[in-house]
């Protein structure tokens, strides 16, 4: 305080320098100038490049986006002054690449259908459809085939039917042109081989023009909707329709019963009563995925119960290892404890092992019958630790505490270690207990440097995919739900299933939804958490 | 040399306390103050290294599982070592020099991104600061697992015009792990930059020092213990990444050891647990071997002690 009022005086009247002077970074040294010209030129010289590669690859958009990031880039490097952007620039250029689109792409999908049997565009799925609805007229002789081609190079099909061996009748037809016999074939084995005006086509160009002739139709001329396909190119059998695809009308009609299936913004060909044909399209589908989240009970109430245990999960894992490791470095934080060194290294260890190796150490070590912990520990008790919901989640946490604690450990002993001992001094002088030393000098001034960092355990372990994977899967299942979900799965395992779900089929489309609900959830939590203690506030 | 002479005597003055405690106090009184907490010590031990042990245990074990006849170490065979090292489909050398460069430059960028951030949040007032510190953590509690499709599509998209860095190469994954560089440790290292007095910064400005200068002259320094501890952890953090790595890396020669490691026991119904032990063990190496050279750092300067005093 005295040294404040004093400083006016003291300071010498010359050095009065001017706020903005100051802030405004200096005058740059000459070899920082040339770094910096030299960095900036290789950043601009990549960006240049793979601007050129994208204009010729007509990614036009990407291309945009390049530019003006690299401009503003230039812009904020050579301009005097600007001295946040500067320094905020090159992670914040990662950050929006791999993080901040990646949040905006689901934000996206989960407006979309996006999953399975909805992967792709409408053409495709159109193709895939109109591919998969060809099948062989029951009963259908079938008959010799040549591939040829005609003098334009477009495949034909020459078909030779042999019904009457005495008196072949060859035919011959395209893609949209329908069969017709033609005369004047040349006959090989009882094989019409080349016609007029069409050669046998070679096998090796076949061969490479096989994904344009195998799936080529050939109707006949009789408008009764059959067409030859041949599996190999050697012969051909009357194929027919099950589902007709009528481009003018963008509906597909099934066969069979002449069910109508149209386009009712779903994704795909829907009947009038909701049956799909199957695959689909990606489509927006507004706000569906968010409204199945929270107006479906079978949904809702899963996602509610891995709601709470999500959040029981981090805050005990925080909570725990935090209390476990101040009070452990409090324990050691004596200079007359011998072998402080060695201790510190045992407790550290289980910290450097890589946790997803631990987890499976634990996993296997849970096992009910041959794991470590019944045979040897529990000498031979027969718990079923990883199928008993309770018992599934104590086990969770033993593994995360067994993880987490040595970095709290560590972290507290830093902590500890950086609060003047002065500070303790005088309050020991003053009379506090060692309880009121620790309750009021030494654990606020610990909060402090340690919040942020709790903070961090916090956001890390409720999306602690790794653990909750390997040791439990997320089970042992829940029996009521209707879907997939166990009682130890905290969301991100949940988002997961659903989004790659081999059983019921992946919906990115659902899993983005939840995705987005549990962020906004999180987030303003989180952001009220921050109001609340401050810990944005400057330390002084 | 102040600095080391002042150390040595405190050392001295320490190994004189330890030596004469039992002495002074006598046993009784010694227990109450010390002895119990080496009990707590020993049973924390215990509960840290057991899991250890046991993998060790199986490292050695001759058989096909961890525990045979449920005792530690009822065995000792080094087969499960050689055959990491023999089996050409799974290059475990490959595996851990792609691991140790993949998670060294990682770290050390990270390390770089978010101090350079650290440094803009700590010591520069402007618009959008405190908006900015709090995107940067709610950012990273987007459940990142969802991102797969989109960061595997991405560096599709990137490898098409630059096939180095795309998907399936290794700077392909550094950069995807840059890319949480900024959430994860912008934030921690803020909380360290806040405890350099701001008149340090000011006297060197009076002195004529650019902001690069202040920045990687005194910062840079004066926190050196702080950005050893978190190189540090993101280190032990990416090399035990999971997920990330087994999608985008392809090749068997290309994987890391996370990613490699989980494919002894992926099969369940041929776990090789004891060769996969042997591997989790030599995997650990680096991180210990890391945590030991580094533990001064960790242990002295976490909070930013440096410059107290």
């Amino acid at each position: 305080m005295a040294k404040t009022e004093l400083e006016p005086t003291t300071k010498p009247a010359k050095v009065k320098i001017r706020r903005g002077q100051l802030d405004d970074g200096g005058t740059p040294s000459l070899h920082g100038t040339i770094i910096k010209i030299i960095l900036l030129g290789l950043v601009d010289a990549a960006a240049l490049f793979a601007f050129m590669s994208l204009i010729s690859q007509s990614n036009f958009g990407i291309a945009a986006l390049l530019a003006g990031v690299t401009l503003l880039m230039n812009f904020v490097y050579l301009k005097r002054g600007l001295l946040p952007g500067k320094y905020l620039m090159p992670g914040l250029i990662f950050m929006a690449i791999f993080q901040v689109y990646v949040v905006g792409f689901s934000g996206y999908i989960a407006f979309t259908n996006f999953g399975g049997g909805h992967m792709s565009s409408k053409e495709d799925s159109i193709t895939a459809i109109q591919q998969s609805s060809a099948f062989p007229v029951e009963g259908a002789t079938v008959y010799p085939l040549t591939v040829v081609e005609n003098a334009e190079n477009k495949p034909f099909y020459l078909i030779t039917i042999n019904d009457d061996p005495e008196h072949l009748k060859v035919l011959v037809g395209g893609k949209d042109v329908p069969l017709a016999e033609v005369t004047g074939a040349t006959i090989e084995e009882g094989k019409a081989v080349e016609a007029p005006g069409y050669t046998e086509m070679k096998f090796k160009e076949f061969a490479d023009r096989q994904d344009e002739i195998l799936p080529m139709r050939v109707f006949l001329n009789d408008g009764s909707g059959l067409f030859y396909k041949t599996p190999n190119g050697e012969d051909a059998t009357q194929y027919q329709d099950k589902v007709i695809f009528n481009a003018t009308e963008d509906s597909v009609l099934r066969v069979e019963d002449q069910v109508l299936f149209t386009d009712r913004g779903h994704g795909a060909y829907e009947s009038a009563d909701g049956e799909m044909i199957l695959p689909g399209w990606r489509a927006e589908v507004g706000f569906d995925n968010f409204v199945k989240a929270v107006t479906n009970e079978r949904i809702r109430e899963p996602l509610l119960m891995v709601t709470l245990w999500t959040f029981a999960f981090a805050l005990l894992t925080v909570f725990f290892t935090f209390a476990m490791g101040l009070g452990l470095a409090m324990l050691f934080n004596d200079e007359r404890i011998r072998g402080r060194k060695i201790y510190r290294i045992a407790m550290v260890l289980p910290y450097a092992f890589p946790a997803f190796l631990s987890a499976l150490i634990w996993q296997s070590m849970f096992n009910r019958k041959e794991g470590f912990i019944n045979q040897v520990i529990l000498g031979g008790m027969d718990i079923s630790w990883l199928s008993d919901p309770t018992l599934a989640k104590v086990a969770v946490l033993l593994v995360n505490f067994w993880l987490g604690f040595p970095y709290m450990f560590l972290i507290a002993t830093g902590a500890l270690q950086s609060i003047p001992a002065e500070l303790t001094e005088s309050a020991k002088i003053d009379g506090a207990s060692a309880w009121q030393q620790f309750r009021y000098v030494k654990l606020p001034l610990l909060l402090v440097s340690v919040s942020p960092l709790l903070i961090g355990s916090f956001a890390f372990n409720f999306n602690n995919f790794t653990l909750i994977y390997l040791v439990t899967g997320g089970g042992p299942k829940v029996v009521e739900a209707d879907m997939n979900v166990g009682h130890t799965d905290i969301l991100i395992t949940l988002v997961y299933k659903i989004a790659f779900n081999t059983g019921s089929g992946a919906n990115y489309g659902l899993a983005s939804a939840f995705s987005i609900l549990i962020f906004l959830v999180v987030g303003t939590i989180s952001y009220i958490g921050f109001r609340r203690t401050r810990t944005l506030e400057d330390v002084n | 040399m102040e600095l080391s002479t002042k150390q040595q005597e405190k050392q001295a003055a320490k190994a004189v306390r330890q030596l004469s405690t039992i002495k002074h106090m006598g046993l009784g009184k010694w227990m109450s103050q010390i002895g119990w907490r080496h009990v707590v010590g020993i049973v924390v031990v215990i509960y840290a290294l057991f899991p250890i042990v046991y993998i060790i245990s199986g490292s050695v074990n001759p058989g096909g599982t961890l525990t045979s006849g449920n005792r530690l170490f009822p065995g000792f065979t080094f087969d499960n070592y050689i055959a990491l090292f023999t089996d050409p489909y799974r290059p475990f050398a490959d595996w851990f020099k792609n691991t140790l460069y993949v998670s060294t430059v990682a770290s050390l960028g990270s390390v770089f991104l978010s101090s350079l951030a650290a440094y803009a949040f700590s010591r520069m007032r402007f618009i959008g600061r405190r908006v900015g510190l709090l995107s940067l953590i709610l950012f990273q509690m987007f459940p990142q697992i969802l991102a797969l499709v989109a960061i595997f599509g991405l560096l599709v998209e990137i490898g098409k015009v630059f096939p180095a860095i795309g998907n399936g190469t290794h700077i392909g994954l550094i950069l995807v792990y840059l890319g949480g560089a900024l959430g994860g440790n912008t934030y921690l290292m803020y909380g360290f930059f806040n405890t350099i007095p701001k008149e340090l910064d000011e006297a060197a400005k009076i002195d004529g020092a650019t902001h690069t200068q202040i920045f990687f002259g005194m910062i840079l320094r004066l926190t050196a213990p702080i950005l050893a501890v978190i190189f540090l952890l993101s280190f032990i953090g990416l090399s035990s990444d999971f997920i990330l790595a087994s999608i985008l890396l392809e090749k068997p020669e290309d994987k890391t050891l996370a990613v490699g490691l989980y494919g002894y026991i992926a099969d369940k119904m041929n776990q090789e647990w004891t060769i996969f032990a042997a591997g989790a063990v030599l995997a650990s190496l680096p991180i210990v071997g890391l945590f030991l050279y580094l533990q001064k750092y960790i242990v002295s300067g976490l909070t930013g002690g440096a410059v107290k005093g």
